[in-house]
């Protein structure tokens, strides 16, 4: 729960960004997860991305459902607008976010019972209106808050706490954001950091919806052997294909990598984004090959990783909106009595 | 016979989908220009071709625009149900039908006379194409009816060319149609009819319209920006005339910049989802739907009510309970409408009588949610909502300034010392909001899960109950902001009429008939203080309703504190609209 304050202590030698704020900053109130929980990781990381692109908080709205990942919202950016609503239904809410106020920067916080039981609809319909969201995730396979079911994103194969075996196919979300058209889809596991941060980077300078599913596992109720969503199981089995960097507007790109080893997306605000392949079959903007690949990858027991991939010229649901909605001056959106007289011709 | 003169009523049946809307448009909108009070009713299957519909249409020289079950003439063009149809006509009434066919012997009434236009027979001989055929056996019976009730046909010929200006092919087939079917029956029948039609002046500061396009108009003038629907019988027209709307006012076509959005979502469950978030963000959001929709809504409506964000919402009533008779009308939602959603709710509710109070209950829709940080929920019905009523033109005060409630702006912050979401600082239980994007003071986390007047999360139950009873002193305020309640007083009546919505043009024909009795229909909820003073003043109350097991009366008892006794019910809830004979018979039972 976020009922406990964190104290605001600045240490004066913590690094500030470009706008002058500490990572302390882009916290917020103290987790009540348990310790050691994936989710807790995954909030590292999205402090660090929005320290690193030198976001103002306040510019940023975060959402989620209902679940342990949807309380996590309280555990970042304090001073941003929350919205924890009902179990599922978060999609359709940053939808009408989006609409009133184009100019947010938009965090939807789920969970895999959030995303792919209750709310599997809100979510491939928000995929398909390609909202203009950094939608994260934190896949454990199992719901934490009502103690250890399997979700739908449990495997085949996979055993509970208790030792049952769990014998439904799982809803991958993965595989769905890309048969859905996804515009940017991304895997990755709380415990690698350094992978995490820049795709995180990349979905929120991303225009559209950028799908992150993130491996989180629940230490309470899932991380025993015989679990998929483990941590020791995921590290053993996780194959990262293409690693992001993320290159923002005004930085050139120093760093040498051999040739056809990379490839390059403008992003629509101006930044890059160098896609560096581990695997040089690999085609991260190949919508098809992606999804062929993960699914032979994943006959031979290995998840793969990092930035799946991306269309480079996504446009969001506003293509027709270029301003804020919220604050347009009532005069203008209003046709007036004169307006009304004249349209009124037509029902004589 | 005697002539009635401007006070007549005929029904047209047809099969669904051949076309006959326009001709049904044509005749009523004839008739109006002729200055004449005309009302017509839609009744229509959950179907895209075949079964049966109808279209009534009423005259009234007195502006009677209640729904009357007695025909003086059948229009009888679909042979399915011919039996039925001649069964509908008055003792001493008429009916047109196509005798290209002759007419079983089983369907002659001899209390009836038979006026038969050999109409697909003309229509093969004068058209091309099987589709033309169809479609001018309609116009054909329009000019039958031209003759028969003496149409202004110089007016008909001008609603034909503001209609086909463009498309002149059909222009000159849609005329040669009204002159087969208005010439037929010129050679062939003595006529006019008894029944018939004489210019008036009494529709000049008039128009004709159904609810859904005013409301959505409503919404326009409102300054609503985002809009988010699942499409649903009888509702969807209204997202459709609001897009209309938007794309005349709202569009940009030098930049192609559209000021409004529109989202078809996936159900009713995002549609208010969408809503929600987009009032949370600032905008003024809305969604039509009907009672499936309502009962999907639920959930986010307790979100809403409980973290206190505005919301929108109009209910076109349909018939329930389940998918029910979808094109059928009704008042079924009101109870689910006022309490919507588990754990303790409670909603204003707004109930327009016909398209021009939707036109403005949706402006009032929005401040109230604005003001009161809450659902508003507009119920209309199926008849409001898709018929075309006669009503005085729709006005606009250009002073009128939105009400957009407490809501805190970056400078305002800025010099604020600190901001808590729900502290009930003005002492009027309404706390003041702040939207995200604007200022680092303005954060807050909305929830649905308890929380405290700091908007904390809290599972202290006195914190809890403090926010909980604060909402409570804040929707019983709202008692006196809803449109209250309009009344036709009687001196010394003893006896009451109570009704809501649509019912009320029964009522009020009903109401020359009754002398003694007073009437007060309602237009919001939680009930303004003046309906307790009613109830209290007469010796019994009728409360007159469409629905099976009395909502309104329940809702009265429940939110009066009146006594069940004095309040005896008239319900009518076949599906159809009321008329001023049930209300009648309600009262003599």
């Amino acid at each position: 729960m976020s009922y406990i304050p964190k104290p605001k202590v600045h240490h004066p030698s913590l690094r500030k960004n470009l706008i002058g704020l500490t990572r302390r900053d882009y916290e917020g109130s103290i987790t009540t997860l348990c310790a050691g929980c994936g989710h807790d990781s995954v909030t590292a990381a999205i402090i660090q991305a929005f320290w690193e692109l030198e976001i103002e908080p306040h510019k940023v709205a975060k959402l989620s459902g209902i679940g342990c990942s949807s309380k996590t919202p309280a555990y970042f950016l304090r001073e941003s607008h929350g919205f924890n609503s009902v179990h599922g239904r978060m999609p359709s809410l940053a939808t009408g976010a989006a609409a009133a106020n184009r100019d947010l920067i938009m965090i939807g916080i789920s969970g895999d019972g959030d995303s792919l039981s209750i709310g599997l609809g809100q979510l491939c319909h928000a995929i398909r209106r390609n909202v203009n969201l950094l939608y994260v995730l934190e896949n454990n396979g199992v719901y934490g808050l009502t103690k250890g079911q399997f979700s739908a994103a449990a495997d085949i194969g996979t055993t509970s706490k208790k030792g049952e075996v769990n014998e439904m196919g799982p809803v991958d979300g993965v595989l769905l954001a890309l048969s859905l058209g996804a515009t940017f889809v991304a895997r990755s596991f709380s415990g690698d950091k350094e992978q995490l941060v820049p795709i995180l980077k990349a979905g929120i300078r991303h225009q559209g919806f950028a799908f992150v599913d993130v491996i989180s596992p629940c230490v309470t109720f899932n991380d025993h052997e015989g679990s998929t969503k483990a941590y020791a199981y995921t590290r053993e089995h996780q194959h990262g294909v293409v690693a992001a960097d993320f290159v923002p507007e005004r930085s050139e790109i120093t760093t040498e990598y051999p040739e056809g080893s990379t490839q390059e997306v403008t992003m629509h605000d101006g930044s890059r984004l160098r896609l560096r392949k581990l695997d040089p079959d690999y085609n991260p903007t190949d919508r098809d090959r992606a999804y062929s690949y993960i699914r032979e990858r994943q006959a031979s027991g290995e998840t793969v990783t990092g930035l799946l991939y991306i269309d480079p010229d996504s446009k969001d649901m506003m293509s027709t909106i270029s301003r804020p909605l919220y604050n347009r001056p009532y005069e203008s959106l209003c046709p007036g009595s004169a307006a009304l007289d004249k349209l009124q011709a037509r029902f004589r | 016979m005697k002539d009635q003169v401007n006070d007549f009523a005929f029904k047209i049946g047809t099969p669904n989908g051949t076309g006959s809307a326009s001709a049904n448009g044509l005749v009523m909108q004839t008739i109006f220009r002729m200055g004449i009070p005309v009302t017509g009713k839609n009744l229509f299957p959950s179907n895209i071709q075949g079964l049966p519909t109808w279209y009534e249409i009423r005259v009234n020289k007195n502006g009677y625009v209640a729904r009357t079950p007695v025909f003086d003439l059948m229009v009888a063009m679909n042979s399915a149900t011919y039996a039925q149809d001649v069964a509908e006509v008055r003792p001493g009434g008429w009916l047109l039908y196509d005798s290209s066919w002759p007419l079983d012997d089983r369907l002659i009434r001899p209390d009836v006379s038979y006026i038969g236009v050999p109409i697909a027979q003309m229509c093969g001989e004068a058209f091309k194409g099987v589709r033309e055929r169809i479609l001018m056996k309609n116009i054909v019976y329009a000019g039958a009816l031209a003759a028969l009730l003496d149409m202004d046909t110089e007016i008909i010929r001008g609603l034909t060319r503001e209609k086909f200006s463009k498309k002149p092919a059909l222009l000159d087939s849609n005329d040669g149609a009204i002159n087969l079917g208005y010439f037929y029956v010129k050679e062939h029948y003595e006529s006019p009819l008894p029944i018939r039609l004489e210019k008036m002046d009494k529709t000049g500061d008039s128009i004709l319209i159904d609810g859904n396009t005013s409301a959505s108009l409503g919404c326009v003038y409102a300054g609503a920006t985002v809009g988010a629907w699942y499409p649903i019988t009888p509702s969807t027209s209204m997202m459709e005339g609001f897009k209309g709307f938007c794309q005349r006012f709202r569009h940009n076509p030098e930049t192609n910049e559209d000021d409004y959005m529109i989202v078809q979502a996936e159900d009713e469950l995002s549609a208010i989802g969408i809503v929600i978030g987009a009032s949370w963000a600032g905008a003024r959001a809305f969604t039509p739907t009907s009672g499936p929709g309502i009962s999907l809504m639920n959930e986010f409506l307790g979100l809403a009510y409980y973290s206190e964000v505005p919301t929108v919402v109009f209910d076109v009533q349909r018939t329930g309970p389940s998918t029910g008779m979808p094109t059928r009308t009704q008042q079924g939602d009101l109870l689910l409408c006022a309490y919507a959603s588990h754990g303790d709710t409670k909603h204003l509710c707004l109930y327009p009588s016909d398209p021009r109070e939707a036109f403005e209950f949706a402006v009032v829709a929005f401040d109230l949610a604005e003001h009161f940080q809450t659902p508003v929920l507009v119920l209309t019905d199926l008849d409001i909502g898709m018929n075309d009523w006669m009503i005085p033109k729709l006005t606009w005060d250009d002073s009128y300034v939105p009400k957009r409630g407490k809501v805190l702006s970056a400078e305002e912050l800025e010099a604020a010392v600190s901001f808590s979401r729900y502290l009930d600082v003005d002492g009027d239980g309404i706390p003041y909001r702040t939207l995200p994007g604007v200022h680092p003071k303005g954060a807050f986390f909305t929830r649905g899960s308890g929380h405290n007047k700091f908007g904390a999360y809290t599972e202290d139950g006195f914190e809890y109950q403090e926010v909980l009873d604060r909402i409570a002193r804040k929707i019983e305020t709202a008692r006196t902001a809803v449109p209250p309640p309009v009344f036709i007083r009687r001196e010394g009546a003893k006896v009451g009429l109570i009704t809501v919505g649509g019912c009320h043009a029964a009522c009020v024909e009903a109401l020359d008939q009754l002398p003694g009795v007073e009437y007060m229909r309602v237009r919001g909820f939680p009930f303004a203080p003046e309906v307790r003073e009613f109830l209290d003043s007469h010796e019994v109350n009728f409360v007159v309703e469409q629905n099976r097991d009395g909502q309104l009366r329940s809702l009265l008892i429940l939110d009066t504190g009146v006594c069940g006794d004095k309040l005896k019910s008239i319900r009518y809830y076949s599906g159809f609209p009321m008329s001023a004979q049930h209300v009648l018979a309600g009262l003599k039972a």
